[in-house]
């Protein structure tokens, strides 16, 4: 016979798998109902799924906001070029690289997860000053730290190019390897949520003075969080650029930010299928946007939002679901399996 | 060189210590960390021309006398902060402060893309009294005019919100509230009024920032507000969240640490300024993470 947190801990190992299940469908649907946009939109869609479950590693188990997560993307991102960019674009757009760097080209798979790796590292060490602050004063911290590496990239032009962009890198971001990172992201923040780490930092979370009279260290939870989560945004933000073939500092700056942040609010913290029901909810709406921007044709007239609605919209959805639904779409709930199904039998009597 | 450094110092840190204000009083009555603000400054920016997407600037209301235009600008950058404050502040009064400041940060994103969608992206050069960039010889130094007129009025704005929220019926309730909310509304103090009262002072703030930023470069530029904004964050946080006198120094602090960067960083390392002045501050928080002059009600009580 389960017990009961037997059960709860099955019903638990079901939420990856009903959520990659999820994106595996949508995948499908956009790659053999759509058109070519409609495969860009799913790529870029699981690409935003890594981003954000990898932020909510962090965010949702902790409840601090970060607004520096857009700053590991950066970061990411430019590992990756670093190390995949054939030497000789290198030579001309990145004169200043060492030697080592300069020479090296590297297959894609390996610059990613050295991106992921380097921005976790930088999170250590960040994350180790700014996590001692309290929450909202952490939060001020972070924004500070994404500005601080926004004006070091912006300026570094012989290492980052500055303010104008790297291109050539290879394009090899298809719709599938985007679903392979996401669910990836997806099993590792399943598997830190059901860890012992993860749950006493969303007991501290819930109760910081219990917690700690519990003898839980949520610095040290925090630390490990933060540095989990910036692996996968580091990730994600090499395959960001990758997906277009062009980055720029400002890419990964405010309106990442605010993107990243809009999904989670819309989709609600409080759970991991909140942060990926989020990232569809928003990615969705926002498509639809920007072809309403281009035009849509009823008859006789041409409707079209005037260019630059999209994201005052987006906003103001955000402030109505801060409004009226404080914990997002999900209000902190998990996709899983009920408990029958799990069990193949019926539920004991507590 | 060093009289120089001192007027810099000065007036830098004045702005800074008056952006800083706007953001710990709003702080103190709600604790709402207003990632507005930035927006409320651009806004009052481009409050001083005509919507276009032109790269000169027509000027609208910036072409008034001195003498409007200043209460005008000002009567302005409040305004907008009372109606923030009325359509989306309000309905998230009972809401948690991180989701307050989410919802700031989605009402600045709104606005800066409201003024993109309005006056295009491009920045646009504006003259707004020009004669001001004169210098005048002090001693060895050659100050701006400007700088004078900054300082100036930097102090006389401290000095009267001073005054202010020592003396006055609203001041007090300010304060009673930046105190303890609850106890004060069971007092009698009126949590709207306070609330408003705090937003349009700190509209008018902003306000008096984006006048000087103006008039310092001559500029409108939709992200003119960030940095600055950031560097507010920052010294209310080095100050102690809701100290307003916390909040005033520490302004101070980067205004003086940032011009004295500027000045004796090397040339190869002078981009990187604001980055050194971050760092500088995530090092002072290793050492004291509750600020420098933490108020009670930053705490938790247990």
């Amino acid at each position: 016979m389960l017990t009961s947190h037997q059960i709860r801990r099955r019903m638990a190992a079901t939420t990856p798998v009903l959520l990659a299940l999820l994106l595996l469908a949508f995948v499908l649907m956009a790659v053999t109902l759509g058109d070519r946009a409609a495969a860009r939109m799913a790529s870029e869609t699981l690409i935003r799924v890594t981003l954000v479950v990898g932020f909510w590693i962090f965010a949702g188990n902790s409840g601090v906001i970060s607004f520096g997560h857009a700053a590991f993307a950066c970061v990411g991102a430019y590992v990756s070029a670093w190390t995949t960019l054939q030497p000789g674009m290198k030579a001309t757009l990145l004169p200043g690289l060492p030697e080592a760097i300069a020479d090296a080209h590297w297959p894609v798979l390996a610059g990613a997860g050295l991106a992921g790796t380097i921005a976790a590292a930088l999170a250590l060490v960040t994350g180790a000053a700014i996590l001692r602050l309290s929450g909202i004063a952490a939060s001020i911290a972070t924004f500070a730290f994404l500005a601080m590496i926004n004006t070091i990239w912006s300026n570094w032009t012989p290492i980052t190019g500055g303010t104008s962009s790297v291109v050539g890198l290879e394009r090899y971001v298809t719709p599938w390897v985007a679903l392979g990172w996401a669910v990836a992201a997806l099993i590792a923040a399943s598997v830190y949520g059901a860890s012992a780490s993860g749950l006493a930092l969303r007991a501290s979370r819930e109760d910081e003075v219990a917690a700690a009279a519990s003898g839980i260290d949520r610095y040290r939870h925090r630390l490990l969080a933060f540095t989990l989560s910036a692996f996968f945004c580091g990730v994600g933000g090499a395959l960001m650029g990758h997906f277009i073939g062009v980055i720029n500092p400002d890419g990964f700056y405010l309106s990442l930010t605010f993107l990243m942040l809009a999904m989670l609010v819309v989709g609600g913290i409080g759970s991991l299928s909140g942060a990926v029901i989020g990232v569809l909810a928003v990615s969705v709406t926002v498509e639809l946007l920007v072809r309403l921007e281009k035009g849509v044709t009823f008859g006789a007239t041409t409707f079209a939002l005037p260019p630059g609605s999209q994201e005052i919209l987006i906003a103001i959805a955000m402030i109505l679901v801060l409004v009226f639904r404080p914990a997002g779409l999900l209000a902190g709930r998990e996709i899983m399996l009920p408990a029958r199904w799990v069990t193949g039998r019926s539920i004991p009597k507590e | 060189m060093s009289l120089q450094l001192v007027f810099d110092a000065l007036s830098l840190g004045g702005i800074y210590a008056i952006a800083a204000l706007g953001i710990a009083l709003i702080f103190g009555v709600m604790k709402l960390v207003n990632f507005a603000h930035g927006q409320f400054i651009a806004c009052a920016v481009f409050a001083l021309i005509l919507p276009t997407a032109d790269a000169v600037a027509v000027l609208g209301l910036g072409a008034l006398p001195a003498v409007l235009l200043i209460p005008a600008i000002i009567g302005f950058g409040a305004g907008l902060a009372v109606l923030a404050e009325a359509l989306v502040f309000r309905p998230l009064r009972h809401a948690s402060p991180v989701a307050l400041m989410v919802g700031s940060f989605a009402l600045g994103v709104a606005l800066q893309n409201l003024l993109l969608v309005l006056y295009g992206g491009r920045p646009k050069a504006i003259s707004l009294w020009p004669d001001l960039g004169q210098p005048v010889q002090i001693g060895a130094a050659q100050v701006p005019l400007l700088q004078l007129i900054v300082i100036g009025a930097v102090a006389l704005i401290l000095g009267a919100l001073a005054l202010m929220l020592k003396r006055s019926r609203l001041g007090l309730e300010m304060r009673a509230a930046a105190e303890d909310f609850g106890m004060a509304r069971l007092l009698g103090v009126r949590a709207n009024r306070v609330i408003s009262g705090a937003f349009a002072l700190s509209g008018a703030l902003a306000a008096v920032v984006a006048l000087v930023l103006v008039a310092q470069t001559g500029v409108a530029d939709v992200r003119m507000g960030g940095q600055i904004m950031l560097v507010a964050f920052i010294a209310t946080v080095v100050g102690g969240m809701g100290s307003l006198p916390g909040a005033v120094a520490a302004g101070m602090a980067l205004g003086a640490a940032s011009a004295l960067l500027q000045a004796f960083l090397p040339d190869a390392a002078r981009p990187f300024r604001d980055a050194f002045l971050y760092a500088l501050v995530i090092l002072v928080l290793l050492f004291r993470p509750q600020g420098i002059f933490a108020s009670a009600s930053a705490k938790p009580r247990v």
